[in-house]
């Protein structure tokens, strides 16, 4: 399984290649690798069935116990499968449907390099990798929703679904950890069985808490389900993959993972039922408002997703069941969907449904596939949709669910069934409307139509013999509930009271589809309310960062350097007094004994700094600073310590060097500061000189670890063959520190090459565009960010 | 501001350049034994590049180093990261030193190993960033 996922990532290397090579056929060929794997995983479904599980260990950092170890079981199996089915028919269908673009290497990168990292994220067993992938999954999801980066918009949309998703992906980060302090393990299989002991852990309301923002900022859940509609200015096949069929199930697929620990408390159960009814709700209300059918889609694609938290959330046995069908049957119809809705664009012009209708007969296939994908999407027999839906509704009924949830899922239920209706019938009936000309209009090409066909083919196959799938939707549940699951999928289950609430549903959903203009007008009255939704918070927060970072930049970073200078030593100097006053009392050790050459070194020292401090000329301080220095070196061979005597040496003549290049570059050396700015100066270098002091008393007589030399001195030899102890410090015992340091000094050398090569080429203060990237366009408000650039003082262009 | 003609100045830089050269890589070479290393080295060898830059100005050190000051910083950067691979690839942690003595014909004995190669990894890096930052001001400067 980890080769899979490498042989995924390396085909994503080689992607551009192949494109150069075989521009048309590309598609073709990359999709030969997900196709393998999805035989290759159904391979393995029997060995799932009988309630297997195949276990790939790998060690990766044993230390940190983190491993590359794949698990896969009925959930991971039924997971992988829809990633790398899914995924052939997207990569086919994005060969058409961006053919000519000239970035499509690229896509093909970021798509392939996403495949990889949702399938690992789907096998991982280990908490750290698994996080690892979801958050690969976020940052190639960036970059596929801004793949059109030139749009404005886009960037924005492709920026707000990252800072939410990654946002989550911090505090589910903590919720990971806090997994693993309370099981003792990052291995999910370790964790396994261990639910007493997570659900007694102190901290499991914040354990839980963490892990749900995580997983519902992922999963588009209220009130973070803004951003999956904006990210639907990726191009079709992305929203078709990442945004209904696969990234969003990502935090799902951690909730009914972690399901089997956590779930059944109090807590778990008000959360996950809650916002799963929210969120079904909101998508409804809000996919009804819209009429463009990505847009429509996007937001049911909300309501599947609230309705998979709800179940999970009611956490019965049937309720899982429902969830693993409902999860399977959902991917199939909303895949296809999305494609068609593509494929209407791309061939008619237009995706929205007041712009389109009578498609029938020029697109009788497009019409056909959208017409039974619908039909599953409304959840109406013989589609694996009504399965789903049914199985749904019984779980809703017979679980803790209270009376406003079900009044709130009844009410989504029929806006479902309405927007299916319109999705299935606007565009392909009445009398032909269309942006194109009818001309132009014709079926798409094969390769777009392979996904819908066989996804729309399998919702309809599946759903008239749910037994093909039977197996792998109760092993998938069994995983979910932590043990061994009954039940069967079936078409009928005798009149009962699911199938009546269906029936309601579909006939009051016949009268929205009637009466679709008149509801969305009723509610454009509520625009002002949906104005204020969680959206506004979300860039009343960005707004709130920007502004918290101009006034921080102003107090801490105003471009004086006197002031740099000032935050840093006292910070320092407070923090560490703090430290020494609170933990070790103060060591006044004046018995020192002193040779006579070192009485006058330090007196030399002491002149130096002083001279340095009073001089009225540059030159002459620079003098003193470089006196201070040598004696400095002075005090290192003193006390046997040539390597640092040289470096000192070396260093001090390189500044004086460096100094004569920019000597005549500086303003001329007046005094700028009042004697009360200059008084406030010496209380800081004197407040900072006395602790030094002090630090040096106590480290003389306070040992509080044995000193870590005597192993250097020892080891110095045997181990590194080398006499030179600094050196074998500096290149073998703490080369990381070193190779950390090379690195810090080459990115010193580019910001000053930046700096004295790269002069703005615009008054400073001239850039308005600054934090206008993650705002609206209406709350710009640069001014304040952009004044305090202004302040620094731009004094090396005078002469 | 450099004023063409300092005698004493070009003479000695053309003596004491090379020199110095010589004794930075002698530094570089014994440094995990004697006082010396990669870093002290790096510094010496810039100075001796410095008195150059000062004496011919930097478009005759550009010409003498042949490359650009910058790629010297990501060729001391790329040399260091490699060094820590063989470690890697003996199965050991990252960075774990690997030695490789060999007797030369003369009775020397070369001490070969990737601590050298990281310390020419660290000595090319700082001698890129001290001239990165030379030649960019003396650059300024002369326009």
């Amino acid at each position: 399984m980890q080769l899979a996922v490498l042989a995924i990532y390396l085909l994503a290397a080689l992607a551009p290649w192949l494109c150069s090579k075989h521009r048309e056929q590309t598609s073709r060929i990359l999709a030969l690798l997900p196709a393998g794997l999805t035989l290759w995983f159904a391979s393995h479904l029997p060995e799932i069935i009988a309630g297997g599980k195949v276990i790939q260990p790998y060690a990766w950092i044993p230390g940190l116990d983190i491993s590359l170890t794949f698990v896969l079981d009925g959930l991971s199996l039924l997971f992988a499968l829809l990633i790398c089915g899914i995924g052939t028919f997207i990569l086919l269908y994005a060969g058409s449907y961006l053919k000519g673009h000239h970035h499509l290497q690229r896509f093909y990168v970021v798509l392939l390099a996403f495949m990889g990292s949702m399938l690992g994220l789907v096998l991982s067993d280990n908490l750290i990798t698994l996080f690892v992938f979801w958050e690969l999954t976020s940052i190639t999801s960036y970059l596929l929703i801004g793949f059109n980066h030139q749009d404005d918009k886009t960037r924005k949309a492709a920026l707000q679904g990252l800072i939410v998703t990654v946002a989550g992906g911090l505090a589910l980060l903590a919720g990971l950890i806090l997994v693993a302090i309370a099981a003792g393990s990052y291995s999910i299989q370790e964790i396994l069985g261990q639910a007493d002991v997570l659900r007694d852990y102190p901290f499991y309301n914040a354990m839980l808490i963490c892990l749900l923002l995580g997983a519902f900022t992922k999963s588009a859940q209220f009130p973070f389900h803004f951003w999956l509609p904006n990210a639907m200015a990726a191009p079709t096949p992305v929203s078709a993959y990442l945004h209904s069929a696969t990234m969003v199930k990502a935090g799902i697929y951690l909730l009914a993972r972690l399901s089997p620990e956590l779930s059944g408390t109090e807590l778990w159960i008000l959360l996950l039922t809650s916002a799963g009814t929210l969120t079904l709700f909101t998508g409804a209300l809000l996919a009804i408002r819209s009429t463009d059918m990505k847009k429509m889609l996007a937001y049911s694609t909300v309501m599947a997703l609230g309705t998979l938290t709800l179940l999970l959330g009611l956490s019965t046995e049937l309720a899982l069941l429902a969830f693993s069908a409902y999860l399977l049957s959902h991917s199939l119809y909303k895949g296809a969907l999305f494609m068609l809705a593509g494929i209407l664009d791309h061939e008619a012009g237009s995706r929205d449904l007041r712009e389109l209708a009578g498609l029938r007969r020029l697109l009788p296939v497009t019409a056909l596939c959208t017409a039974l994908a619908a039909l599953s999407l409304a959840g109406l027999p013989p589609l694996l949709g009504f399965i789903g839906k049914e199985l749904f509704l019984d779980a809703l009924l017979q679980g803790p669910a209270a009376a406003w949830m079900l009044a709130l899922v009844m009410l989504s239920a029929i806006s479902g069934v309405g927007i299916a209706l319109l999705i299935a019938l606007r565009p392909f009936t009445g009398e032909l409307r269309a942006p194109k000309p009818v001309e132009a209009i014709h079926e798409a090409p094969k390769d777009m139509l392979a996904g819908p066909v066989v996804l729309v083919a399998a919702s309809l196959l599946l759903g008239l013999a749910p037994g093909l799938v039977e197996g792998l939707v109760l092993a998938s549940s069994s995983a979910v509930l932590g043990a061994e699951q009954t039940g069967y999928l079936s078409l009928w289950h005798g009149f009962n009271l699911p199938l009546l609430l269906s029936f309601v549903s579909l006939v009051l959903g016949l009268v929205l589809f009637r009466f679709w203009g008149r509801v969305r007008y009723h509610l454009s009255k509520l625009n002002p309310l949906f104005a204020r939704g969680p959206e506004a918070g979300y860039f009343a927060l960005m707004q709130g960062l920007v502004d918290l970072a101009s006034w921080q930049t102003a107090f801490l970073q105003n471009g004086s350097m006197r002031n740099y200078l000032r935050v840093l030593l006292l910070s320092f100097a407070g923090l560490t007094a703090y430290t020494l006053l609170s933990r070790y009392q103060l060591h006044w050790n004046w018995e020192v004994s002193l040779y006579l050459h070192e009485l006058i070194l330090a007196l030399i020292l002491l002149s130096a700094a002083v001279a340095a401090c009073i001089t009225a000329s540059r030159l002459g301080a620079v003098a003193a600073m470089g006196a201070v220095g040598y004696s400095v070196a002075l005090v290192f061979v003193l006390f046997s310590a040539p390597d640092l005597a040289i470096t000192q040496i070396l260093v001090e003549t390189l500044t004086v060097l460096l100094l004569v290049l920019v000597l005549f570059r500086l303003p001329s050396f007046t005094r700028l500061s009042t004697p009360a700015e200059r008084g406030r100066d010496a209380l800081v270098a004197i407040l900072c000189g006395g602790l030094m002091t002090l630090l040096i008393m106590i480290t003389i007589d306070v040992q509080l670890f044995p000193p870590i030399s005597d192993y250097m001195i020892e080891q110095s030899q045997p181990l590194a063959y080398g006499r030179n102890i600094v050196n074998v410090i500096l290149v073998d015992f703490r080369a990381l520190d070193t190779l950390g340091e090379i690195f810090v000094l080459a990115l010193a050398a580019l910001g000053v090459y930046a700096m004295i090569k790269f002069r703005p080429e615009t008054a400073p203060g001239a850039n308005h565009s600054a934090g206008t990237l993650i705002l609206p366009p209406k709350v710009r408000k640069s001014e304040t960010s952009d004044a305090t650039l202004s302040d620094s003082p731009s004094q090396e262009k005078s002469p | 501001m450099m004023k063409p003609g300092t005698l004493i100045l070009h003479v000695a830089a053309r003596f004491l350049v090379p020199l110095q050269m010589l004794f930075s890589i002698f530094l570089l070479l014994r440094g995990h034994d004697e006082p010396g290393g990669g870093f002290i080295a790096g510094l010496v060898a810039s100075g001796a590049l410095a008195l150059y830059l000062f004496t011919f100005g930097a478009m005759m050190t550009r010409d003498l180093m042949r490359v650009d000051p910058r790629n010297l910083i990501g060729l001391g950067l790329v040399i260091a990261m490699l060094s820590t691979l063989p470690g890697w690839a003996q199965n050991e942690p990252f960075l774990t030193a690997q030695w490789w003595p060999m007797t030369l014909p003369g009775g020397t004995e070369l001490k070969l190993s990737t601590p050298l190669i990281f310390d020419i990894g660290v000595y090319l890096t700082v001698l890129g960033t001290v001239m990165t930052m030379l030649v960019a001001l003396t650059e300024t400067e002369e326009r």
